[in-house]
């Protein structure tokens, strides 16, 4: 064999530093990745330019208009965090992760780290920019909001976290289910599909849904005065919605960590 | 140094692997054989801590699998041609992997270069052919530079000359004094390979010993391993007049 410059073996053990170098290089070496956020990101202020020119009434939440594209963006990051674990399982690549790296809730770790950190970014990136181009393509002498006014800068930081967190829950699923369709189709159906079908049928329920804690709690500078009554009254506070979706998130993470370790790979 | 001691796996009421017990030792190229279905790769993958066994243990260099302290660096391991993803290049691939175990970056082209694969290592390692991912497999296993080397069946896909190349590879790997595992079913292969061999059929032992003390048993290595596992073997073609009869 060559000359061998890996043969002296360095103190300790692998950790988590080690597994999470390893993801980030997985996620940024593949062309999906770089795709799959771009258009995340266009969507996300494409959306917001949308509405913003079509807003013609300055009484509305305003910041809340200019993020309406966050919750359809919200919908790549999900799937973006199922593909990372799924696509493990679909090319066989998990063996190789679970021989280098065989202390599994390691893995899954590293992997939650390093793609949370990452969505963080790129969410808190397309809500600012949405923020700033929705409010920066009003008419009708409409004066755009600014983040010193009293909730908007929580509505926009916020709004870019929810992209971290509904990632989280795809990445959590993706490893509950490890079939990229399957997991797909759960995250849609559950967070898109049945949250909408409970939020119709029982305002209560519907308000601990991820995407109505997004558009109604997450994103508004005051959820409790939304509109109409019917709404306003069941709404979860920003704060409140957070510590909810923050809970799905963990939720999914520890499930699919534990099964993770407990099957055979 | 691989120690299996009574290894079982089963799934629901199959037995897979049945109490198997066997030392690998460092120096020899040893070979694994048995039928299709004989529990080969689940004796791999419990080596690797991939699957776990229901019963008994194995242990690699003294440890379970899942206490290495740095497992690349101790065990490299080819289980299937294709272990990545087909949309990352060679060397982001193994890039990965080696910063998993502090391998230094620049061990990703020395073993590209061993492997042949120094021209190609940019290009999606989904285009590579069965060949080329074989050789990208091998690599991953090399990458570590390892003293224990495991292989499931190193030579599917490969052509005549590339079959040679991991020929004397392994042999060259196995006189260094690395501890060298391989499966396989071609038996003419191990012939030319291993030192030892490890038999199994239907997941149980059925002998551990050396090529040429298993050829010495009959006219030829393929017939002593007919007669070893004639009884063992789990998927077997009718034959005409077996048929017509």
């Amino acid at each position: 064999m060559t000359a061998t410059t890996a043969t002296r073996e360095p103190r300790g053990r692998y950790g988590l530093a080690q597994a999470a170098k390893m993801e980030w290089i997985k996620l940024r070496s593949l062309r999906s990745t770089w795709w799959t956020l771009a258009i995340a990101v266009a969507g996300t202020i494409g959306i917001g330019v949308a509405v913003g020119l079509n807003t013609r009434n300055a009484s509305g939440d305003l910041t809340n208009n200019a993020l309406a594209g966050v919750v359809p963006g919200l919908l790549l990051a999900g799937v973006l965090g199922v593909l990372t674990m799924t696509s493990e399982y679909s090319s066989g690549m998990i063996r190789a992760t679970l021989a280098a790296t065989p202390r599994r809730p390691l893995v899954i770790a590293a992997k939650a780290v390093v793609f949370g950190v990452v969505m963080l970014a790129i969410g808190e990136i397309a809500a600012f920019l949405s923020f700033f181009a929705g409010g920066a393509t009003l008419r009708h002498g409409i004066a755009a909001p600014t983040l010193g006014q009293p909730g908007v800068l929580r509505a926009v930081l916020l709004s870019g976290l929810s992209f971290c967190l509904i990632g989280l829950i795809g990445l959590g699923l993706g490893a509950i289910i490890r079939h990229s369709a399957a997991a797909i189709a759960v995250l849609v159906g559950g967070v898109y599909v049945a949250a909408t079908f409970v939020a119709n049928i029982a305002h209560s329920v519907g308000a601990y849904t991820p995407i109505i804690i997004v558009g109604n709690s997450l994103s508004t500078t005051n959820p409790v005065t939304c509109g109409s009554s019917a709404c306003g009254d069941h709404l979860l506070s920003a704060w409140a919605g957070l510590g909810v979706l923050c809970l799905y998130a963990a939720l999914a993470l520890a499930v699919g960590g534990w099964l993770l370790a407990r099957r055979d790979a | 140094m691989i120690e299996a001691r009574n290894l079982t796996k089963r799934y629901g009421p199959t037995v897979a692997v049945d109490a198997l017990s066997f030392d690998v030792r460092p120096g020899s190229v040893t070979g694994f054989l048995g039928p299709n279905g004989s529990g080969k790769s689940t004796t791999m993958r419990m080596i690797l801590g991939l699957d776990r066994p229901s019963a008994g243990q194995v242990r690699v260099g003294g440890r379970r699998y899942h206490d290495l302290r740095w497992p690349l660096r101790e065990v490299g391991a080819l289980l299937e041609a294709r272990s990545f993803h087909p949309g990352r290049s060679a060397r982001s691939h193994l890039a990965a992997l080696a910063a998993s175990n502090a391998i230094p970056a620049s061990r990703v082209d020395e073993v590209l270069a061993t492997v042949g694969l120094d021209g190609a290592g940019r290009r999606r390692a989904g285009k590579f052919s069965l060949g080329m991912a074989q050789r990208l497999g091998v690599a991953t296993a090399l990458l570590g530079d390892p003293a224990v080397l495991l292989l499931d069946e190193p030579v599917n896909g490969l052509d005549p000359e590339g079959v040679r190349w991991i020929r004397d590879l392994l042999r060259s790997l196995a006189a260094q004094g690395r501890t060298v595992f391989i499966s396989s079913h071609l038996i003419s292969e191990m012939a030319l390979t291993a030192d030892r061999l490890v038999v199994i059929g239907r997941g149980r032992l059925l002998a551990d010993t050396t090529v040429a003390e298993l050829s010495a048993r009959s006219a030829s290595l393929e017939d002593a391993f007919f007669q070893l596992t004639s009884g063992s073997v789990e998927y077997r073609a009718t034959r005409s007049e077996e048929r017509a009869s």
